[in-house]
């Protein structure tokens, strides 16, 4: 990311009085802190094997998040990816439920059947993370075209990767919003990188925003790393579906480790390395409430301290949640009842077995 | 009670459910203006406007997953994609995401959406014109697939489709939208998941749905009349759930089975109806059960090529007597003659 393409920067307002901007940024910084330090507890999980299957992190994401879902009101719909604790956390779903959902549990918020990809609440209208590239991008158009028709004032918030962006569904989606005059903002996380796949290596239009053109759609690109610009950014953005007209708005973020858990990232230089943690949201944004004299040191530590303690009981709760009990596995293949649906186990035969002849002799 | 065409049938169906519940609304590529490739939404866009019946770009993903989204929040949108060919287009939406977001949400989430298309071919087509692809359906758990092969159970069916609080893929035929039927003013929807033994007998079961179906019930009678052939069929209309029990109790009673499909052979829906009988009616059986399908090969254009290679009548009764050979029975049927 060139300097060029990045935001301004919010005034920084001088130190001393805590003002509402202030208490603000401290907002913010609470709700960051609170998503990197339960994606570190997820990775420690994940690697003590508490946690199973893919997972992606948000880490790099926290401003990005934050911004974005500041500018949403609890009525309107999220739909996002399969890299998606941070949004669950900050969407204000319990992080107890987050978690149990990682390992698995009954009291996960997906009771278990959905997994790191697959998070969703109905009352706070996160409508899934979604495991296949570019899956949610028509479902969520299809959610604002039900709001549409029903003449309601929410809108839909739909994420997705920059990897995103090349597949027919993207394309497909946003002319379909477009026509149809749809509340919804696309929010393209570009991170770079898709698994290990530079945006540069893989879009003929790197500056991905301006692919809504080929839509006559609004859009723009906002600096990820600063959640004062991606609030700013989003609210315009928010505006605008509330009006019935879709945009689309590009998020420059980073990933600070690996495509997944598990990948260690190999096709990054030192130097890269080292420039992303020198760019990392969290820690700037602390910086930053030191230097304005909002914030001490001290009070960066109790936050700190209670971030810690919100996700060890995370993963209390979920070690301690029940797993779902094996006579509950054919419970969501229906909503509604039918005949004939195949309840069987793997070993069990489909009809009874014949009697034996010598049985049926006596 | 009305005599009227499958298309008919169809489309009232259509109007009648569009005019008794608002969230009902149809999507699809030519439903509005050109009303319909195959006119089932004729008048629609007419009677209940743009809101309610949306032509849609040619593009089936994102129209079929707008569809799966607006089912989420409430409303029982009615897809029509113009042949089951196209349906490859939007495959990832109905199989990841259709069929799952019930299941993989741990239940928070239903999706009541219809998707309506044909199948069928035979009319030169070509390869990519003329596929029966509805076992990639079939084989997903959290799809229903219904197939009917009349004109009521299609407004029944359908009913029932719409009103479902799960995606169904509503099968229908090119052959069968003029073929005509009784369909009574008052027919309520038909449970899915059940199959129905249309015609009874006792020498073979013959085993259809949707087009397949239609031509078992003509099969038979023409075989009751030229031979004195007292056939069994039964309807499949429903792929997923599969009614495993009304086939083996029927073949139970007939001891043999003939099983028409209009896909291809290998791994098609006859293989699945052939394993039931196995695993249901395995020492009820007096002869293997036998399947009539599509050549294995890309349906070809030219004319003597693509009539080889579909199902004909002909091939229907050939297998019958064959099967009936192996039983021992046709010999001792043309013996009473």
């Amino acid at each position: 990311m060139s300097p060029a393409t990045r935001s301004p920067r919010s005034r920084a307002a001088s130190a001393g009085e805590p003002t509402g901007e202030h208490q603000r940024l401290v907002d913010f910084y609470r709700r960051m802190l609170l998503i990197r330090r339960f994606e570190e507890r997820t990775a420690r999980a994940y690697t003590q094997a508490r946690i199973g299957g893919y997972c992606h992190l948000n880490l790099g994401e926290e401003a990005a998040i934050v911004g974005l879902l500041t500018a949403l009101e609890p009525t309107d719909y999220l739909f996002t990816n399969y890299r998606e604790h941070g949004y669950a956390v900050d969407r204000g779903i319990d992080p107890n439920r987050v978690m149990a959902e990682l390992y698995g549990r009954t009291d996960g918020v997906s009771k278990g059947w959905g997994g790191s990809m697959h998070m969703f609440d109905t009352a706070h209208r996160l409508l899934g993370g979604y495991g296949i590239v570019g899956g949610q991008v028509p479902v969520a158009t299809g959610a604002a075209l039900a709001i549409e028709y029903r003449g309601g004032r929410e809108i839909v918030m739909c994420t997705m990767g920059d990897g995103t962006t090349n597949i027919g569904a993207f394309h497909e989606s946003l002319n379909l919003a477009a026509l149809w005059h749809l509340p919804i903002v696309y929010v393209i996380i570009n991170n770079r990188l898709g698994m290990g796949t530079t945006v540069e290596a893989s879009s003929a239009e790197p500056e991905l925003f301006r692919r809504g053109a080929a839509y006559r759609m609004a859009a723009a690109r906002v600096d990820g790393l600063d959640p004062v610009a991606v609030v700013a950014a989003a609210e315009i953005a928010v505006a605008s579906a509330r009006d019935g007209e879709p945009y689309l708005l590009e998020v420059v973020s980073e990933r600070l480790r690996g495509h997944s858990v598990v990948d260690p990232a190999k096709y990054r230089t030192e130097a890269e390395v080292a420039d992303l943690r020198a760019h990392d949201p969290v820690p700037a944004l602390a910086a930053r409430l030191v230097a304005q004299g909002v914030l001490s040191d001290e009070q960066l530590e109790e936050m700190d301290r209670a971030a810690l303690r919100i996700v060890e009981e995370a993963a209390q709760f979920a070690e301690a949640s029940a797993a779902p009990d094996v006579s509950t596995l054919f419970d969501f293949t229906y909503a509604t009842p039918v005949d004939n649906v195949g309840t069987r186990y793997p070993g069990e035969p489909l009809f009874p077995p014949a009697p034996r002849p010598e049985e049926t002799e006596s | 009670m009305a005599i009227m065409t499958y298309r008919r049938a169809l489309h009232d169906t259509l109007r009648d459910e569009m005019l008794r519940d608002e969230r009902v609304l149809l999507l699809g590529e030519e439903i509005g203006v050109f009303e319909g490739s195959y006119k089932i939404t004729a008048g629609l866009l007419e009677e209940f406007g743009p809101r309610r019946v949306r032509d849609t770009p040619i593009a089936e993903e994102g129209f079929t997953g707008a569809a799966i989204g607006a089912a989420m929040l409430g409303l029982r949108p009615v897809v029509e994609i113009m042949t089951i060919n196209f349906s490859l287009l939007a495959l990832d939406q109905i199989v990841n995401h259709a069929a799952k977001i019930y299941g993989m949400f741990g239940g928070q989430a239903s999706v009541p959406l219809v998707i309506r298309t044909p199948g069928g071919g035979g009319q030169q087509l070509g390869a990519t014109h003329s596929q029966n692809v509805e076992l990639y359906y079939a084989f997903v758990p959290g799809l229903k697939v219904v197939a009917p092969s009349t004109p009521a159970d299609a407004r029944a069916l359908l009913q029932a489709a719409i009103r479902d609080d799960d995606p169904v893929l509503f099968l229908e035929n090119l052959a069968l939208y003029n073929t005509k039927g009784d369909v009574p003013d008052d027919l309520p929807p038909a449970p899915i998941g059940r199959a129905r033994v249309t015609r009874e007998g006792r020498d073979l079961t013959l085993i259809g749905y949707s087009r397949t179906a239609h031509v078992a019930a003509q099969v038979a009678d023409q075989l009751a009349a030229s031979e004195g052939l007292d056939i069994e069929v039964v309807d499949l209309m429903s792929l997923r759930p599969l009614d495993r029990a009304t086939i083996v109790a029927s073949v139970r009673k007939t001891h043999a089975a003939v099983v028409l499909e209009d896909d291809w052979l290998t791994y098609g829906i006859g293989a699945e109806v052939a394993a039931t009988i196995s695993d249901g009616a395995f020492d009820d059986l007096d002869a293997p059960v036998r399947r009539v399908a599509m050549a294995e090969v890309p349906l070809p254009y030219a004319k003597p090529l693509e009539t080889a290679a579909l199902p004909s009548t002909d091939d229907v009764i050939a297998a019958i007597y064959q099967t009936l050979d192996a039983v021992g029975r046709r010999h001792l049927k043309v013996g009473h003659d």
